[in-house]
């Protein structure tokens, strides 16, 4: 295969929030990431495509170190989140895991209120003073998650009797409320209907304002139509990583275009 | 036509509506420049449209780059496709009349000192027309009015009688006195020029009918 592309360098990037430096992934022997190298810059959103088991949820875990809970998994290479390295002794899980949160493919609110399942985490991580402070962050991170409306008469309801868009919705404000600097989802609308998938876009859109946006997908449209940047994953490795206009109008490496034009058997 | 939640959509196809009408302005300055150039012996004003030309073309590759990544990354379809496959024909004509204003631009200089003949108040009046077609195919493209476009199209007759007209008297002319005949040319070669500029209104007139109803249909 090829060396992998990667077109983002006649570009204006700031500095990256994200510096993968040729990652190598292990699930027990068997290797799943290969020489994954990338710069994610901050405040776009970055897509990762590729096939089944191609390795771009195993790598979206590695962002916020999600893959330590399983066992027998070892890293190799470096992942510095401005400057850091996240695989350093000296990072605390906890304090990395809510500032790069994560948003699932199944919505997974917790069987409580809506207002519990926001006010979880501040109250958690101590962000509360008093109540009304608590009331500010719910209300602040449901707006944001563009869902305040929809359950702002309902917030003693139980999280599991809305609709699975809103679940997610729901799921994103949770997150939003420890006040991450980046968000990462593993199939975000997957689960979701035509127009809640629409929703959760346009979420993503307003919300990369103020955070960084990395999802996986295995919707080449959706990735075409919301992201900045986007990475090709084949078989663990990135064939190609260029700006999403760029890899979907001229993609420079055959295999990139094979897939995208869906000439694969 | 605004989509509501798909607000990427929306904001990156009214660029590209913006940038097609910054085109016809391209244009339409062209021409009038051009004509500007003419009536004077203007061959400095006339080499501003030459090298003008340049920045039409520019225009139209950018719409098109852009309307390429539109397709590629937001899907479009039915009206929107239709829309976008419409802009991608109208920048084509438009393009076509700014190297139609730039050949104008050309017979000036090679007409260098020789003085006007009386059949130009009608070619100016054709660039007038033509102009006008212009402008207010831009504005049924952006109202989304086909009727209106139909309307713009019917204009052509008058600047296809004004060709004939100037047509003859050069003709006309030139079999009376011999050193009239490259002069008469060249303003032949304006007149034709023009003439084509309307033509390709009523291309664009078209699309907007395409564009706006499905039906694909050429005008007479």
């Amino acid at each position: 295969m090829n060396d992998i592309v990667y077109n983002l360098s006649n570009m204006e990037i700031s500095e990256p929030i994200f510096k993968i430096m040729n990652l190598d992934f292990y699930y027990g022997p068997t290797i799943a990431l290969q020489q994954i190298s990338m710069d994610i810059s901050p405040y776009l959103i970055t897509a990762l495509i590729g096939p089944s088991g191609c390795g771009k949820s195993t790598f979206l875990r590695c962002l916020n170190r999600m893959n330590d809970t399983i066992p027998g998994t070892h890293v190799e290479g470096q992942i510095l989140l401005k400057g850091m390295d996240i695989y350093s002794q000296d990072i605390d899980l906890a304090n990395l895991r809510q500032k790069v949160g994560m948003v699932f493919q199944k919505p997974n609110p917790f069987p409580q209120s809506v207002f519990d399942n926001v006010a979880f985490g501040p109250r958690v991580v101590g962000f509360n003073r008093n109540k009304s402070d608590l009331e500010i962050i719910v209300e602040q991170s449901l707006r944001q998650a563009a869902l305040w409306d929809e359950v702002k008469d309902h917030l003693n309801e139980n999280a599991l009797s809305f609709s699975l868009g809103e679940q997610q919705r729901l799921c994103i404000a949770r997150l939003l409320a420890v006040q991450p600097e980046v968000i990462l989802m593993d199939e975000p609308a997957s689960a979701l209907d035509p127009i809640a998938t629409l929703r959760i876009e346009e979420l993503m859109v307003e919300l990369k304002k103020n955070y960084t946006i990395i999802v996986v997908t295995h919707n080449m449209q959706q990735a075409a139509r919301v992201s900045d940047h986007t990475g090709f994953f084949w078989l663990g490795k990135l064939v190609e990583f260029s700006p999403t206009a760029k890899l979907f109008t001229r993609p420079e490496q055959q295999l990139s275009e094979d897939y995208i034009t869906g000439n694969m058997g | 036509m605004l989509h509501g939640i798909r607000s990427i959509f929306d904001h990156q196809f009214e660029d590209v509506r913006s940038e097609l009408q910054g085109m016809s302005l391209l244009v339409d300055t062209a021409i009038d420049r051009s004509m500007q150039a003419l009536a004077e012996r203007n061959t400095s004003l006339a080499d501003s449209v030459i090298n003008g030309d340049t920045e039409i073309n520019k225009a139209r590759f950018k719409i098109e780059e852009d309307c390429l990544t539109l397709i590629a990354t937001q899907q479009p379809t039915a009206s929107d496709l239709r829309e976008i496959i419409a802009i991608l024909y109208m920048i084509v004509e438009m393009e076509r009349m700014g190297d139609y204003a730039s050949g104008i631009s050309k017979t000036v200089i090679l007409m260098e000192e020789e003085p006007l003949l009386k059949t130009f108040k009608k070619i100016f009046k054709m660039a007038e027309i033509s102009r006008q077609m212009l402008a207010d195919s831009i504005q049924a493209f952006i109202k989304r009015d086909p009727i209106w476009a139909r309307e713009i199209a019917k204009r052509d007759m008058e600047i296809d009688e004004l060709y004939k007209i100037v047509f003859q008297r050069l003709i006309k002319i030139m079999a009376k006195e011999q050193d009239m005949v490259t002069r008469c040319t060249y303003l032949m070669w304006c007149s034709h020029n023009l003439e084509r500029m309307a033509d390709r209104v009523i291309n664009i007139s078209e699309q907007i009918v395409f564009m706006t109803t499905g039906t694909l249909e050429e005008f007479e």
